[in-house]
């Protein structure tokens, strides 16, 4: 463990869907500022494991603790999971796409999150200044107005990530962020991905060992449910399980 | 009463020689038979008394022809007297006299004058006596079937007098069924008019466990009790003490008292506002202004000042009811005086009860059995499009409609009901196959993956063709009447039966289960229907057309609803409005079994159609009640299985 | 309720609404009866004050449905709860002064004031005991409070357990249709101490009130008007900002929401709630135009055909939701009153009284098929606002969006 405090704890999760294992007795810490790269094949439990630190998917057996105050995630639905501090980005860009970037935006803004503080807030000259940041960091800066439905692909993908950061969480758990973007925005996306985990912690799963790469940080490789091997990535892609794993026998 | 039967054995010989004394007797003695008995007795049966008549009757039971009916109607006080030569005729009152009939032979005697016909006004002692022999001798009768008629009198209104009688024919029964018939008959006289309180116990311990409707008729009356007061001690056979405030609020217990005159009345609302009313002088009642009366406390006050004054009668204070009711015991006392006939009689109705309650346990397992197979008929072509395509059809009662009036005009076409239920089936499964592929083409194919707006859209259609079947068949119930051989029950006892339409609907659903598996699992439809359901993109890049499957999904859920309507066509009223009733129903069952799984909606209809009868079971009187508690129920259903009951879970369940 | 300067100004539909309604109200009111040139007659202008009503619950059901994707059934529930509750206070107030106009020699004591009212209101039902529910009878300041407590609370109750059992889409519209169907049964029954299937009568007479039903009508419409205005801006005000963000967000992606860190479950309870409040209001000021209460009033099928005008006025949009109320009642009266003339047809005379649902069922499946914003789209069509096709939008987890049309094109 580092010398940062450990920020999320995941102990012995399993999970079981219609006797299909998902997760596997898996364990995984992160600290409070540290960047983190999840690979792993198709059906290693990636995606069920997000689920389970948000809240969506409730584990058969383990326990996820969170901060130094060791709060039990498990006994939290994914709104207060949310207002504590984890923000989740989706494999496929979701936006509200029927309102405006701005509106995605400010609702996303870090506020009071209860329906009576929500009906009364309006927003003040500081909060249009922070969304029109926001709005500048990931490059959307004069589509404010513009319904996001009518984005493209990437441009939702970045809007998404906006949202994430104006939500100001404590940890980011980022579902491959790179997926359909030009490799410029891959240049782009990596360059903040590394940059916020310079203030907060940020898993990122990702299927593209190039981007891993670049990344440069510790890595933990899934497979089955549970965790295989886990360290550098020249460590880890040197391992022989992973490469069985990765290449077939 | 056994004595008064006993008795012609040794009276007879010395009534007789009296009797040849009256003057009528040489007047008619070249007659034979009834005619010659009648004459012969004429004076005793003019005048009868219950301690000498019995040799009488029992000789004119003997007598054969016409004798039965005489003493019948004897009995009935359609007998006469003519006054001119003292014989006896059956009458007839019409409109200036009589209409006679000779009792012999049956021939009509013409008419007579009121003045001329006395009639025979035997008392209550001597009917039963002419009764009993009645009974004797239809019991005897050499017919069988008049020995049934008898017997089944016997079992309407049997009596004391009768069971002499029935006994002493018990012996001379040739026929087994009959024998049985009269032996159990005896038994159920036995234990209500036997003289002998041992005979009696053995009797009711005989039917103990016996599920008859008669046993229970026969024991009932012995455990009616009376609830009355006591100065003293409760006196008679006590079935249970009842102490004011526990048992008997006290209120009850003066009533009580005050129906059996030991205790004065006590002042009601109404008779207090009278008397006021009534002492109203001045604007003022007792000394108190009328503006003042406007509360109890004022009027309580204003009466006793009239009371004290002397003007009114003094009414029952609270203390003194209180007192009144201390002072007395108030007990439900047994009809029957025997405390050990009663005990014997309550052992076996709790014990009939018991056996009852467990029949009518498995009676009302039948009915929810059959009630389920009817939401399961209703509801499976929705969990159909439901769970295969993701489609609410709102219409879908529409579609049972129109199977029902499909059977409904079929049968108008074919007199046969036999051949017009045979042929309303497939046709209405065609007609409303053939409506929900028009349907789905033209509607719902444009509406996939938008499930609210289906349900609106089908709603639409819904209201359109109630009012089309409206505007067709009008408002009225049209009949869809059921072939004959379904007519009828299957009973297993007094308590248990079902009708043999619904076991026939149990059948058709256990049927449909069985085409709705085969097709599913064993054909080729049914694997590009599964395929479909599970991932329409690759089923559609393997060569299956998504759109033929959902077209022919919609129709098979369809063409099932027709048949389903033909089937409860053949219950229910077949109007308009007959889909909407079931509609709300086999929704519940879809969401309560769970969506995507014929297992799950097997599961839903069996717990509706259970609770349903559950809960009218606890409240019978009231249907409307036990669908509020049902639907609550779901509700709180939902509660603990959000997916019910057969739930697809984690990623199958696409989320 | 703050309204920020600046709220009408920035929701210009808003003042324009209010105008046409103030503009409506006055022109009722100066051909009615009792104030103008009588060109309106007293039962058509409680027929307005009626549709107003239904106005106002039309927006109650955009906002729950348009805004945030629940597709209620249960509103007209909600409506007639309101209604029943008001009709307690004037069928026992009415009844309590005929009661003691009629009562001659001793003072009555409150209890045979209580029997003798009792006696009259439910003898139609074989019982002359007053039920519990009565209780507060007496009180039009209780009876009020009930309108909106008995209703709300419902809600909250019902609205608590399906949220919180996260049922959602069309299970979730098949309960609330339950719900429905279990209240209106249960008021069936004469146990129910609403008379049954009587109902409540004699509403449209005002205890206390003298005026004649000329002016009643009236001051009804200007009432319910003021009422929709209310509510109008109410709801103007929370579909604007913030929440109305959470409302649609909830309504196309409410997973989404929820990892947002809104807790998606409160906010559908509270804007049901709110909703069914509205309703009951709008019940509260309909059944006294009407008259006549009675449980089929809240059958199943009068929650789908609110749906059905808000779909054909144009859901998501506060005015196509009023306009679609106004247009599909006013309408259905004119063809169902057999005002509409016959349509022959040479083989067939299409009498209007029978073929009237048939119309109005196949226009509902052609507004769903063929244009899914209602009336409200001629709107965009005119202003040229419509927004530029999304195409190769994905489907959201949650279906039936507006903007996955396209999906199937």
């Amino acid at each position: 463990m580092s010398g940062t405090s450990t920020l999320l704890e995941v102990s012995g999760i399993s999970v079981t869907f219609d006797g299909f294992r998902a997760i596997n007795n898996l364990s995984f810490n992160i600290g409070a500022a540290e960047l983190r790269a999840i690979i792993g094949p198709n059906g290693a439990g990636k995606t069920t494991f997000m689920d389970i630190v948000t809240g969506k998917t409730r584990p058969d057996e383990g326990s996820v603790l969170w901060g130094e105050m060791s709060r039990n995630l498990l006994k939290m639905n994914e709104s207060q999971i949310a207002r504590i501090g984890i923000g989740r980005k989706f494999q496929r860009p979701t936006v509200f796409e029927d309102q405006s970037v701005s509106d995605n935006l400010m609702m996303a803004l870090k506020a009071a999150r209860g329906p009576w503080r929500v009906l009364v807030w309006r927003p003040k000259e500081e909060d249009h200044a922070r969304v029109a940041a926001l709005a500048e960091q990931v490059g959307l800066g004069d589509q404010l107005a513009r319904k996001s439905g009518e984005l493209s692909h990437g441009q939702k993908q970045w809007l998404e990530i906006g949202m994430l950061l104006a939500q100001e969480p404590k940890l980011l758990l980022v579902d491959e962020p790179a997926a359909g973007m030009t490799l410029a925005e891959r240049e782009q996306t990596t360059a903040l991905l590394v940059e916020l985990a310079k203030t907060r912690a940020v898993v990122v799963v990702e299927h593209d060992m190039e981007f891993v790469r670049r990344l440069d940080c510790k890595v933990t490789v899934l497979h089955e449910g549970s965790v295989l091997a886990e360290g550098s990535l020249d460590h880890v892609t040197a391992n022989p399980k992973v490469i069985e794993v990765y290449l077939g026998r | 009463m056994a004595v008064c039967l006993a008795l012609p054995a040794f009276a007879q010989d010395s009534v007789a020689p009296t009797v040849d004394n009256s003057p009528e007797a040489a007047q008619v003695l070249p007659e034979t038979g009834l005619a010659a008995i009648l004459g012969k007795h004429a004076e005793a049966i003019a005048k009868p008394s219950r301690r000498t008549i019995g040799p009488v009757i029992e000789e004119i039971g003997a007598a054969g022809e016409g004798a039965p009916e005489f003493l019948e109607a004897w009995a009935d006080k359609r007998v006469g007297q003519r006054a001119s030569d003292g014989r006896f005729f059956l009458i007839e009152k019409v409109a200036d006299g009589y209409r006679l009939t000779d009792p012999a032979t049956g021939a009509d005697a013409g008419t007579a004058a009121k003045s001329d016909i006395s009639e025979l006004r035997p008392n209550s002692g001597v009917r039963g006596v002419i009764a009993s022999a009645l009974v004797a001798s239809q019991l005897n009768d050499p017919d069988p079937a008049r020995r049934q008629t008898a017997l089944d009198s016997l079992a309407r209104d049997g009596a004391a007098e009768h069971l002499e009688p029935l006994r002493a024919s018990i012996e001379a029964e040739s026929d087994p069924a009959l024998r049985e018939r009269k032996e159990r008959l005896e038994g159920l006289l036995t234990l209500r008019f036997d003289a002998d309180p041992a005979a009696r116990i053995a009797a009711i311990e005989r039917f103990s466990g016996d599920l008859g409707l008669d046993v229970r008729a026969a024991l009932n009356p012995i455990v009616t009790t009376t609830r009355r007061a006591f100065a003293g001690s409760p006196e008679g056979n006590v079935a249970a003490v009842l102490r004011p405030g526990r048992q008997i609020t006290a209120e009850e217990a003066y009533t009580l008292l005050v129906a059996q005159d030991l205790a004065p009345a006590r002042l009601t609302r109404a008779d207090l506002r009278a008397a006021l009313q009534a002492n109203l002088q001045d604007g003022q009642v007792g000394g108190y202004a009328l503006e003042e009366l406007d509360t109890p406390a004022a009027r309580d006050a204003a009466y006793t000042a009239l009371e004290q004054a002397g003007i009114v009668p003094a009414a029952a204070t609270d203390d003194e009811v209180t007192a009144l009711v201390a002072e007395h015991s108030f007990a439900d006392i047994y009809t029957e005086p025997n405390a050990d006939v009663t005990s014997a009689a309550r052992r076996a109705l709790d014990a009939i009860e018991t056996k009852v309650g467990v029949m009518q346990a498995a009676d009302l397992g039948l009915d929810a059995l059959s009630l389920a197979s009817i939401y399961f008929l209703a509801a499976i072509g929705l969990a159909i499009t439901f769970g295969v395509m993701g489609v609410i059809n709102m219409a879908h009662g529409e579609f049972i409609t129109m199977g029902a009036y499909t059977g409904y005009v079929v049968q108008l076409l074919i007199p046969d009901y036999t051949v017009s239920i045979l042929v309303a089936l497939p046709l209405a499964f065609a007609i409303t196959f053939a409506a929900g592929v028009t349907m789905e083409r033209l509607v719902i194919r444009f509406l996939y993956k938008r499930p609210l707006e289906t349900l609106l859209a089908t709603f639409g259609i819904s209201i359109a063709l109630q009012q089309i079947f409206k505007n067709i068949f009008g408002t009225q119930a049209r009949p869809l009447t059921s072939p004959a051989w379904l007519d009828g029950a299957w009973v297993l006892n007094d308590v248990v039966s079902i009708s043999y339409i619904r076991i026939a609907i149990f059948v058709l659903a256990l049927i449909f289960l069985g085409v709705f598996l085969f097709i599913m699992k064993r054909t080729r439809l049914g694997l590009e229907v599964r395929a479909v359901t599970q991932n329409p993109s690759m089923a559609a890049s393997m060569g299956i057309n998504p759109d033929r499957i959902n077209m022919l999904t919609f129709g098979l859920g369809s063409g099932i609803a027709g048949v389903a309507g033909v089937a409860i066509g053949l219950f229910a009223k077949v109007t308009s409005e007959l889909g909407s009733d079931y509609i709300v129903q086999s929704f519940m069952t879809v969401v309560v079994g769970g969506v995507g799984n014929i297992w799950g909606t097997l599961a839903g209809a069996g717990l509706i159609g259970t609770l349903q009868k559950g809960i009218e079971w606890l409240n019978p009187s009231n249907t409307l009640a036990a669908q509020t508690y049902m639907i609550l129920f779901i509700i709180a259903f939902i509660q603990f299985r959000p997916r019910g009951i057969i739930a697809l879970k984690g990623r199958a369940a696409g989320d | 309720m703050e309204l920020k300067p600046g709220f009408l100004s920035k929701n210009p539909s808003v003042l324009v609404f209010l105008l046409v309604l103030a503009l409506f109200t006055l022109g009722v009111t100066l051909m009615s009866e009792a104030y103008g040139s009588g060109a309106i007659s007293t039962s058509f202008v409680k027929t307005l004050g009626k549709t107003l009503c239904l106005c106002l619950i039309a927006i109650a059901m955009d906002l729950i449905w348009g805004y945030t994707g629940i597709l209620s059934l249960g509103h007209f529930a909600f409506f007639g709860l309101g209604g029943y509750m008001i009709g307690m206070w004037l069928m026992y107030a009415r009844t309590r002064d005929i009661v003691l106009g009629s009562l001659t020699g001793l003072p009555p004591t409150p209890q045979e004031i209580n029997d003798a009212v009792a006696t009259q209101i439910f003898g139609v039902v074989g019982t002359s005991e007053l039920p519990a529910i009565w209780s507060f009878a007496g009180s039009l300041p209780a009876q009020l409070a009930l309108v909106v407590l008995v209703p709300g609370l419902l809600a909250l109750i019902f609205g608590w357990l399906a949220f919180r059992s996260r049922v959602t889409g069309v299970y979730l519209s098949i309960l609330t249709q339950a719900m429905t169907l279990a209240l209106s049964l249960y008021l069936f029954q004469n146990e129910s101490g609403l008379r049954g299937n009587n109902g409540l009568s004699g509403l449209q007479n005002i205890p206390g009130l003298t005026a004649d039903q000329d002016h009643l009508s009236v001051w009804f419409l200007w009432g319910s008007a003021a009422a929709l205005a209310l509510g109008y801006l109410l709801a103007a005000f929370v579909t604007s900002g913030k929440f109305g963000s959470v409302m649609r967000g909830i309504r196309d992606d409410e997973a989404r929401v929820r990892f947002l860190g809104y807790s998606v479950e409160t906010y559908k309870l509270f804007i049901f709630t709110l909703t069914a409040v509205i309703a009951a209001i709008a019940g509260a000021l309909y059944y006294p135009q009407a008259g006549i209460i009675n449980p089929g009033e809240m059958a199943p099928i009068a929650s789908i055909y609110l749906a059905v005008w808000v779909a054909i006025g144009g859901r998501g949009r506060l005015y196509g939701a009023v306009v679609g109320a106004a247009f599909v009642s006013l309408v259905s009266t004119w063809f169902t009153g057999g005002r509409a003339p016959d349509l022959n047809l040479g083989f067939y005379t299409v009498k209007w009284v029978d073929w009237w649902q048939v119309l109005l069922g196949l226009s509902f499946v052609l507004v769903t098929l063929f244009a899914p914003k209602g009336l409200a789209g001629l709107v965009d069509m005119v202003q040229g606002l419509r927004p530029p096709k999304r195409g190769g939008a994905p489907l959201g987890p949650d279906d039936g969006s507006l903007q996955e049309r396209e999906a199937n094109e």
